[in-house]
């Protein structure tokens, strides 16, 4: 059962990113990679109030598996984040290979403190 | 991205050759938006199986409260690794099917690895009272994802070359070489 949401989840959250990604990326002429920068720094979001919400008692750990470790963990990724790190890098756009690192983790850092705080403003 | 002809990005189209889709006529992007299902359900199925190995991990090392978190650090690292390599082999192929990279690449590894859970661990840890944990566990797997990555690709890349290289003086070709100039 636990499995099968992980699955579930997953089976939803993968696709989701793919077709945000491409959306994202059709819609700018820059080099920077917005796409995996919007769904990572969305689940950070999501997954900070659903383990917010499970801590404070408000979900069940069924909901953290179908949400938090299946769609969060399909909808981010960090192998397409170091991918494209890498191709900037060694595209010589190594201002925008470092502009993605920083924001990256300081937005989807930022995002998970933001859903733990509002899982806590909602149920703490 | 200006830099597609020379090496695909993880979540190119693969069904359009022609990346501006959205100059198509209607009917073109209707037969594009078809053709369209069976990449997404490639994306869904890797990312099933790509998170459940992920889940399969957290449960056979499961992080405590409060310690480093190891497992998400090694799964982020080997799913780069594996990107760097599956990456430059592809580019280098000269056809793999089209939905080879959406499944693997897109599916598979974006599953396995993890931004979300990587980022609250950190801020989990930071709550807790283990700030030192947290920025060690912030700057290690940043450095071992972007190492791992950086390191397959390029070794990845050099052998495809060195082997070509082999392969084109064997056959006695020295036009055989020339895209060998193309390399990074």
């Amino acid at each position: 059962m636990n499995w099968l949401l992980v699955i579930v989840g997953a089976a939803v959250g993968a696709p989701l990113r793919y077709l945000t990604d491409r959306r994202v990326q059709a819609s700018h002429d820059t080099v920077f990679p917005w796409g995996t920068f919007a769904v990572n720094v969305s689940a950070c979001l999501v997954l900070g109030l659903v383990t917010g919400a499970v801590a404070a008692g408000a979900a069940s750990s069924q909901v953290q598996l179908l949400i938090g470790t299946g769609l969060c963990g399909a909808l981010s990724t960090y192998s397409t984040f170091s991918y494209e790190t890498l191709r900037l890098a060694q595209d010589g756009a190594r201002f925008f290979a470092a502009a993605n690192v920083t924001a990256s983790v300081v937005a989807g850092l930022g995002a998970a403190f933001v859903g733990a705080s509002l899982a806590q403003a909602f149920w703490g | 991205m200006t830099t597609e002809a020379h090496a695909p990005t993880v979540d190119d189209d693969p069904v359009s050759s022609n990346p501006g889709t959205g100059t198509a006529i209607p009917a073109q992007r209707d037969g594009a938006r078809a053709a369209q299902w069976p990449v997404l359900a490639a994306v869904s199925f890797g990312g099933a199986a790509g998170a459940s190995a992920r889940y399969g991990a957290a449960l056979l090392w499961p992080t405590a409260g409060g310690a480093f978190p190891w497992t998400t650090l090694v799964v982020n690292a080997v799913g780069c690794a594996v990107i760097g390599v599956f990456m430059a082999l592809i580019t280098e192929a000269r056809s793999v099917h089209r939905l080879v990279r959406p499944f693997f690449a897109t599916g598979v590894l974006g599953g396995f690895t993890t931004f979300s859970t990587y980022a609250v661990d950190i801020q989990g840890l930071v709550n807790g009272g283990h700030a030192r944990t947290a920025l060690a566990g912030l700057a290690l797997t940043l450095l071992a994802a972007l190492a791992a990555v950086w390191a397959t690709s390029t070794l990845t890349r050099r052998l495809v070359a060195g082997r070509r290289r082999a392969t084109a003086h064997i056959s006695g070709s020295a036009g055989g070489t020339g895209r060998d100039e193309e390399e990074r």
